[in-house]
Parts: C-alpha cells; structure tokens; sequence
C-alpha cells in the first residue's frame, strides 16, 4: 500500500460533509477528475449515512474510515460497531429502506455500486458493517 | 425561496445530505403550507452537492403537490447530481430544466 489515513469521529450527521472533504482531499494527490472527486464524495456520504441513520439509529456511536491508495486505486472503508444488517442482500436492493417515514429514498448502496468499482458489504447483527469500496483513478 | 403567482421556487446552496434534509424539507413544507402554492420548482443552479437523502426530499414533495394536482420541475443540477437523478428514475415523474425562467413560464 503505498499510502492511508485513518479517522473516526462521532455518528453526528454535521460530520459528514468533513467526511467527504477529507477523504476527497487525501485522493486529490491520485490527481482524479471532478467526476471522479464526485463519485467517491457521494459514496462516501452514501456509506456514512447509513452508519449513521441505520447502525447506530440517531444515538451516540463511531464511525470508522479508512482511506488507502495503492497505484492508481483508491480503497474506502467505512465501518461501525452498531445494530449490523440482518439480510445484507435485501438491504442492497434498490429502494429498499426500512426507513420509509423518514423520506430516506432506499438507494444508498446503489449510488455507491454505481459510482465505485467495487462494493463489498459486511455486516453482521449487533456488532457493526463494514463497507469496502474501490475505485480506480484513470 | 420565492413565489411566483402559484409556483415556489426553492433556491438550494451548498449541500443536501441526511444532515441538511430534514431542515429543508420542514422549510419546504411550512412555505407550501402557509403560501398554498400549487407548483414546486427546485433550483439547484447553486447546489454544489446531494446524496440519496436530497432524492427523500423531492420525492416526499413531489407527493404533496401532486395530491393538490401541482407539477414540480428540477432546474439546472449539475453534473453529480443529475447522476443521482439518473440513477433514481425520478426524472421519469419530474422533468428535468435548464433554464429557471423557462420552467416557471411551463407553470404559469
């Protein structure tokens, strides 16, 4: 690996958006596009919300980013240690949510497959998820 | 945010995550609410980014104006969002504009 940062901060919704800079800013020495700068910030948010609004359901938690560069490729992983998935398949369905009356639209994990090349997802109940995305800079 | 005769035009800066969507949606909903507007256009021309919760709160505004046979448009997002856009369908029910003032004449 030729390079990583690691962060953890409180599941406190205004710490997303410095979630996004600061994983945007560490990939900014691969050089990437603007899109590709977009593509990793709106998975970023993807995968922290949910940590935020489904592991740990508005209480207090941590949420866990590792950033690493290797070559050209970026990895991202994003974990918690909150309430996990029960069903990993059907949480990654498109508009599945089981937050309906929250407006949360169900499409968090199809943004991130999406705009990453790879999504891995492990989660296992009452211990946490850890999310792994990659994507290659061109 | 502005009226134009039945149409609210809402003006969003910056960024729409989970953490700014619920006070957009509550801003939203009074205005709607208290002005009886009909039509809804959301101006993203100074939206610099959005997740997935922005596509919560068009559609949860969608469904209200619809209930009062109103039409909503998306004016002007750019080019991460209208991704998000493209991956949610939802252009398929609200059209989607480049320019503010042509979307307000399509509703007057």
């Amino acid at each position: 690996m030729d390079n990583y940062i690691k962060i953890e901060f409180k599941s406190k919704g205004v710490n997303e958006s410095l979630a996004r800079i600061v994983v945007a800013a560490f990939v900014s020495r691969l050089d990437p596009t603007l899109d590709e700068l977009a593509d990793i910030k709106t998975a970023v948010s993807e995968a922290v919300t949910n940590a935020i609004i489904h592991a740990y359901d508005d209480e207090e938690g941590v949420v866990y980013i590792t950033c690493e560069l290797n070559g050209k490729e970026v990895k991202v992983i994003v974990e918690d240690k909150g309430k996990g998935i029960e069903d990993v398949k059907q949480a990654m369905q498109p508009l599945f949510t089981t937050k309906p009356e929250e407006e949360r639209s169900g499409m968090g994990f199809t943004v991130m497959e999406t705009f990453m090349d790879t999504l891995e997802v492990i989660s296992q109940k009452g211990k946490g998820t850890t999310v792994i995305m990659t994507k290659k800079i061109k | 945010m502005k009226r134009h005769f039945n149409t609210l035009v809402v003006t969003l800066k910056g960024e729409l995550d989970a953490h700014y969507a619920g006070f957009v949606r509550e801003k939203i909903d009074n205005e709607i609410l208290n002005s009886k507007v009909k039509n809804l256009i959301f101006d993203f021309s100074r939206l610099e980014f959005m997740d997935s919760s922005g596509i919560g709160v068009i559609i949860g505004r969608y469904k209200s104006i619809k209930a009062v046979g109103g039409k909503v448009i998306i004016v002007k997002p750019n080019r991460q969002i209208k991704r998000i856009i493209d991956i949610s369908g939802i252009q398929k029910l609200i059209p989607v504009n480049d320019n503010l003032d042509e979307a307000i004449k399509k509703l007057l």
